[in-house]
């Protein structure tokens, strides 16, 4: 680091003519002096160009394109790729299937993501508290289903959600008492987002722990001194204060409640009641990858990254000055 | 083999792994290569001699008749003199015994296996191979009903000037057409296929006085008396996730869901013929005298293995899934002919089956065609398929080398003829190029009917395929009769 910034401060003088007006030579020293930042930006640049900017290009382009057959189609050549201006995009928005499967992803966020977020900071605040046993115990098996991968946890809720070798159902069935099934057209979104709540409490709940544990305890003597209870100061000062974390975790469950997939993909073939259309991300896949439709999957994924962009701001705007940039 | 059915059975039996600690791998038996290559050579020349001259003398093909005494030998091909590589895509699980086998020839072409998670993932990756210009294989496995999907995609070429003329004889004219698709061009050598099948608990048949139903009139009535006998037992399920399964019941009745007029496609998903498959499940579904769930789930793999599924309307490979999910029930099923619409005619469809192809972007077809005929359409390829569990579609050489039948099923002792019989009454059924619309609005519209268990849902739903498929024809430019 020291190096690096020597450099900038010690070569101008030699690298400047003598005769240079003042202008140019400020613009070089400048650059002098940016050089090094670039140096470090370059590599990140460069992995960012090539491995985001370009792949969302190419999705931009074959979002205006597709296929056009002539005839039978067997012939060599008799399938082109032709310009299809905004028809690709027109479809999707227009797709019933594609509607309803986003209005399904906004009926499990409704559900999902404020339990995700209460569940996190009760955990968290529970954690925090003087009296808790057992923390360390408890913050790991909270956190240890984030670290089960989502087709897993599926597989395994799966198990647990079909009556027939589920041991939940076994256990009622012995009691007398009948349970409902989850895989049934009613309860199949509470189904999902209880899978997606269990791998995703515990991330959240570190986040939001890891921001109460940097309060200094002087707050809490003082809140004690002036005759705070446990409950006031988790209400009154804890809360508050690691509001910015809580925001953050709740734009996170947000987004990846807009990107929800590899659950209700993993479900599919266990029931009837997932269709291969179920969130908007599961049609983009049946779209390229069933369909051999590239061109209407990525006018459907470009619509996606454009809405979970838009609600991210929007959402950031609205609690401006709460998450990321207090200091301003 | 069939992909869904493996690719599921490789999940399920994964997962039922997970949760019982208990891995099995069916297909240990390993395709040991030791023949006899003097005898076979013979025998397999006078089996390709037969074949032609029974199978087409009809249409006078006379090059089917030169090249049966060509003398290419199907059991060892020429080979190639300068080194030659070759990558073969396939899924089935134990292939790499028989490309061993294969390779152990040391004839100068070696073909390497990449290993597939499953039929559809294979197609998907192909697809996107070819149209990035590289990375694809020489050799490429494939369903008979995404080949015209292939071949849409300029995925895969016309093998015919590669093949030995008496590759062709070695088929029925009924499978040979399912690689043709009713032009002039090859674009598979078929491998297996899958002829319906009524797999039944013979046990629990005895046990509870049933007979085995031969018409469907007779097949409901039977599914009525087993929910009287065990309230938890089923004679079977319909299930929404296995398209082609429908389509192999609809194509025993007479549809054929695509076809070719006048160089246009046609589209019937909607025919009599469907609906009349779709009524009688919706109206079995409704009453409740069958299940509604589909297939390959734990819970139908349990209900397998514990007797609450005594019947399943499968295909010919279906012991090697019976044996892998519910091995303790060996000996306790058997096979009849799947019940009929009439019984004058008997008929049946198929469910899977696949054929291998050369894909585009091979730089040696003519090496690769070598190797595919060898593995489907010589006596040594045909025998190692057989041992591997999988049902080839090679005729005579079928008959020829699956004389025992299935050790799952050793206790039918006419197993074997009763296949052969069953495979002789295939219907025809012609794939277009969007089977994967098809089949994925089917997995959509027959989930929501199975759920409403509505039998005017079940017809509904053809009627929404028809018009699912057709839409996507005609908005792709194919030409497309009305």
């Amino acid at each position: 680091m020291t190096a690096a910034q020597a450099t900038p401060s010690a070569s101008p003088p030699t690298a400047t003519p003598a005769g240079t007006t003042r202008r140019p030579r400020k613009r070089k020293r400048q650059l002098w002096r940016d050089l090094p930042a670039w140096g470090f930006l370059t590599p990140v640049a460069v992995l960012f160009v090539l491995f985001m900017v370009a792949p969302i290009g190419y999705a931009l382009f074959l979002s205006f394109r597709t296929y056009k057959t002539q005839g039978l189609g067997l012939g060599k050549g008799a399938r082109k790729e032709v310009w299809n201006g905004l028809e690709n995009y027109a479809k999707a928005l227009s797709d019933p299937e594609f509607l309803a499967s986003v209005g399904r992803v906004l009926i499990y966020g409704l559900v999902l993501v404020p339990t995700m977020i209460l569940l996190a900071t009760i955990f968290a605040l529970l954690l925090d508290s003087r009296r808790a046993r057992l923390k360390q115990f408890s913050r790991v098996s909270i956190f240890l289903p984030y670290a089960v991968p989502a087709v897993i946890s599926s597989l395994m809720w799966g198990f647990l959600y079909l009556p027939a070798v589920s041991p939940f159902h076994w256990l009622a069935g012995r009691a007398g008492v009948s349970l409902p099934n989850m895989v049934s057209p009613n309860l199949i979104t509470f189904a999902v987002a209880n899978i997606a709540l269990w791998g995703g409490v515990g991330f959240n709940m570190v986040v939001i722990y890891t921001s109460l544990k940097a309060i200094p305890s002087e707050l809490y003597e003082a809140a004690v001194l002036d005759g705070c209870t446990e409950f006031q100061i988790a209400v009154r000062v804890k809360v508050p204060i690691v509001a910015p974390a809580i925001i953050m975790t709740l734009l996170f469950s947000l987004i990846s409640t807009l990107q929800v997939f590899a659950e209700p993909m993993t479900l599919k073939p266990l029931t009837n009641t997932v269709p291969s259309t179920w969130t908007p991300l599961m049609k983009i896949y049946r779209d390229a990858f069933v369909r051999d439709d590239i061109f209407s999957a990525a006018a459907s994924s470009i619509v996606v990254a454009f809405v979970t962009f838009l609600v991210s701001f929007g959402f950031l705007r609205l609690v401006q000055g709460r998450a990321f940039n207090e200091d301003q | 083999m069939n992909n869904r059915t493996w690719a599921r059975l490789a999940a399920v039996t994964a997962a039922l792994a997970l949760t019982l600690g208990a891995c099995s791998s069916s297909d240990g038996d390993s395709a040991t290569g030791g023949s006899t290559s003097g005898d076979t050579a013979t025998d397999s020349a006078a089996g390709g001699d037969t074949a032609a001259g029974g199978d087409t003398a009809a249409d006078g093909d006379t090059s089917q008749g030169d090249g049966a005494t060509s003398g290419y030998d199907l059991n060892n091909p020429p080979g190639s003199e300068t080194p030659v590589e070759l990558i073969y895509w396939d899924w089935a699980p134990g292939i790499e015994n028989i490309v061993d086998q294969w390779n152990a020839k040391n004839n100068g072409i070696t073909v390497t296996l990449v290993t597939m998670d499953g039929g559809d993932p294979a197609i998907a990756k192909l697809l996107t191979a070819i149209k990035a210009g590289s990375g694809a294989p020489d050799i490429m496995h494939s369903e008979y009903q995404m080949i015209p999907t292939l071949v849409v995609g300029d995925a895969l070429i016309d093998m015919t000037e590669y093949l030995d003329p008496s590759v062709k004889g070695q088929f029925t004219d009924a499978v040979w057409n399912s690689v043709t698709l009713g032009t002039d061009a090859v674009y598979a050598v078929p491998g297996d296929f899958g002829p319906l099948a009524f797999f039944y608990r013979a046990d629990k048949f005895e046990e509870w006085g049933l007979t085995v139903p031969t018409t469907w009139d007779e097949y409901a009535e039977v599914a009525r008396q087993v929910r009287e006998k065990d309230p938890n037992a089923y004679l079977g399920t319909f299930s929404s996730n296995d398209a082609g399964w429908f389509t192999g019941m609809t194509q025993q009745a007479g549809a054929s869901w695509w076809g070719i007029k006048d160089d246009s496609w046609t589209v019937d998903v909607n025919s009599d013929a469907t609906k009349k498959v779709a009524e009688y499940w919706g109206g079995l579904v409704e009453e409740g005298a069958i299940l509604n769930t589909p297939m390959y789930t734990p819970e139908w793999v349990a209900a397998l293995a514990d007797g609450t599924q005594v019947g399943w309307l499968s295909a010919s490979w279906a012991p090697s899934v019976l044996i892998s999910n519910a091995p303790d029930t060996q000996g306790l099923w058997k096979a009849a002919p799947l019940p009929q619409w009439d019984a004058a005619n008997p008929a049946t469809g198929t469910w899977g089956g696949s054929g291998t192809a050369i894909t585009a972007q091979s730089e040696h077809p003519a090496e690769a065609a070598q190797f595919i005929s060898w593995l489907n359409a010589s006596e040594e390829g045909v025998k190692a398929m057989a041992e591997l569990g999988q049902y080839p579609a090679a005729d005579d050489l079928r008959t020829k080398v699956m004389t025992e039948p299935p050790a799952f099923m050793a206790a039918q002792t006419d197993y074997v003829d009763l296949l052969n019989q069953i495979a002789g009454t295939v219907n025809p059924f012609t794939y277009g190029p969007n089977v994967n619309v098809a089949y994925s609005a089917y997995n959509d519209e027959f989930g929501k009917a199975c759920e409403q268990k509505s039998q005017d849902a079940f017809v509904a739903a053809v009627d929404t395929m028809q018009s699912l498929t057709l839409e996507d024809l005609i908005s792709s430019g194919f030409a497309v009769a009305e």
